[in-house]
């Protein structure tokens, strides 16, 4: 479980959190949902440390980052995995040995073990043996996604964050990315966080989201509630495709 | 307002440094990469300073011949001046400017690449120390293996001059041959070398703070190269006026 309590976070002046607070649960979805621009890549990144929070409280499980010292801070995020917006493969390296890099770094497995711990890796996010010697270069985005994926499962992470999984892929391959997440989060119980802007991903997958508006926590809830909520900037963000108009219409009729 | 940025990129850059200069998270990894840093930045580097110590070493004696037509001088005098101009700046100061292009952008690029597509950020996710698994394996290559380089520019420039004897016939081999042993000064050698050691540390390290702080899009990691190799080579030019004095007063 992570608790967010009251996190700012500016640069330069530039206030891009405002007074953050939220619950995430393990063994769940928790989807950070908002427009482009309103610091949800900052919010994930501040909660992980890559960026520093001006002020407030980040526990994992109790232990506060903020009061953490560095040598502290390195043990947790060997307790983390995280899929980046690009993906973020080595690109010097190959899939396979992707995956094998956070064992090689802190495991004290055999290279065989590690081996064998990557490929179960990249077969569970149902990537075949013929890619693993490929490079990152080779393949296709949603085959680096599913790496990625991989990479950030290798050493039995307890927190899971995604930036936006499933940007620059089409509808069907976000939607086994983002069922793919899903399933790990909760065969693993990992407390997983998802930033998206895409609402297949919301309706698909989301247990618990968050509705960032401009740095602040406009909402708070599940999928099911989400088409009811009287808040103008939610509204806006929900309804911005035509479709989700008509379903909320539909269901309307419905009642 | 100049000063302020420029204590703020000292005080930077000395914060990035500490980062580097601590042990590494893996001994394995730091041997595995250093051997691949060691071919990228000096053995790739081998030819062109090979061809441009050639020709620089051919031109200096043709000009130097030409231009100093007095008969009062004696004859051993372009060999000389050939040999002491290469071995006090040219194989280290101007050498390193050229490797300044070279290597310092090829560094910069890498690097600040490695920063825009958020490779660098996975790292620090996994708990590695980026700065020093990055970093120190192509500062230890480049400044460890430099020396080798300006020895190897020192040789080959030489032989430069010695082509003028050969193939022209503005200079004869033998006086080339006496100028360039005349009046030798073995400390010349050590000084370059010396020299070097800083100049390579430069450019390895000026080089890898800008790539590391890129920020942006790929125009940006341009820029980082571009200032990369900038700010080293004026950094170098300075040092080399600090070190002369100390060196050779
Ligand atoms: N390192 C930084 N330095 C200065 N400003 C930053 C930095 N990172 C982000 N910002 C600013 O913070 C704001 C929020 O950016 P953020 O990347 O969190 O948006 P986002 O919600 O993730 O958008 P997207 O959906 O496009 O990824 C932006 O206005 C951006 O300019
Ligand atoms: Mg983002």
């Amino acid at each position: 479980m992570i608790e967010v309590k009251g996190v700012n976070k500016s640069f330069e002046g530039n206030q891009v959190l405002k007074n953050i607070s939220a619950t995430f649960e393990s063994g769940k979805m928790n989807l950070i949902i908002g427009q482009s621009g309103s610091g949800k890549t900052v919010l994930m990144k501040s909660i992980i440390g890559l960026h520093t929070a001006d002020t407030g409280k980040i526990l994992y499980d109790g232990r506060n980052l903020l009061d953490m010292r560095f040598k502290e801070i390195k043990e947790l995020r060997k307790e983390v995995g995280m899929l980046f917006q690009g993906s973020a493969l080595f690109d010097s390296l190959s899939v396979l040995e992707n995956v094998i890099y956070p064992l090689e770094m802190f495991s004290s497995m055999t290279r065989q073990e590690m081996v064998k711990r990557a490929e179960f890796c990249l077969v569970r996010v149902n990537l075949s043996a013929q890619s693993f010697h490929l490079s990152p270069s080779e393949i296709s985005g949603g085959m680096q996604k599913r790496v990625a994926i991989a990479r950030a499962i290798a050493l039995n992470p307890k927190y899971l964050f995604c930036d936006e999984p499933n940007s620059g892929l089409d509808p069907i391959t976000s939607l086994v990315i983002d069922k793919l997440i899903k399933e790990i989060t909760e065969e693993y119980n990992i407390t997983t966080i998802v930033n998206t802007h895409d609402m297949n991903s919301v309706m698909e997958v989301g247990d618990h989201i968050i509705f960032i508006n401009k740095g602040v926590m406009a909402w708070e809830g599940s999928r099911n509630d989400i088409f009811d909520v009287e808040n103008a900037a939610l509204n806006e963000f929900v309804f911005a495709s035509e479709l989700y108009q008509k379903v909320k219409k539909a269901e309307n009729l419905g009642k | 307002m100049l000063l302020v940025t420029l204590f703020k990129h000292i005080g930077s850059y000395t914060l990035l440094m500490s980062k580097v200069f601590s042990k590494p998270d893996s001994w394995r990894m730091f041997f595995r990469q250093f051997p691949k840093e060691m071919e990228k930045l000096v053995v790739n580097s081998l030819g062109i300073v090979i061809i441009i110590s050639v020709f620089i070493g051919f031109i200096m004696t043709v000009q130097t011949k030409l231009n100093t037509s007095d008969p009062l001088l004696p004859t051993y005098a372009t060999g000389l001046v050939t040999r002491d101009t290469l071995l006090l700046e040219f194989s280290s100061t101007i050498m390193c400017l050229i490797l300044a292009g070279k290597v310092g952008s090829n560094i910069a690029s890498e690097i600040g690449t490695m920063r825009i597509t958020e490779q660098i950020d996975a790292l620090e996710i996994m708990g590695v120390n980026s700065a020093n698994y990055l970093i120190l394996p192509k500062i230890a290559a480049f400044v460890l293996l430099i020396p080798c380089l300006v020895i190897v520019s020192m040789a080959t420039g030489l032989v430069g001059g010695y082509f003028v004897g050969i193939f022209t016939d503005i200079l004869t081999t033998a006086d080339y041959m006496v100028g360039i042993q005349y009046a030798f000064i073995p400390y010349y050698i050590f000084y370059s070398v010396v020299k070097t050691l800083f100049f390579g540390f430069i450019i390895a390290s000026v080089s890898s703070y800008y790539g590391y702080y890129a920020y942006g899009g790929a125009l940006d990691v341009g820029k980082a190269s571009t200032n990369a190799v900038v700010n080293s080579s004026v950094i170098i030019l300075l040092f080399n006026i600090v070190i002369t004095n100390l060196m050779l007063n």
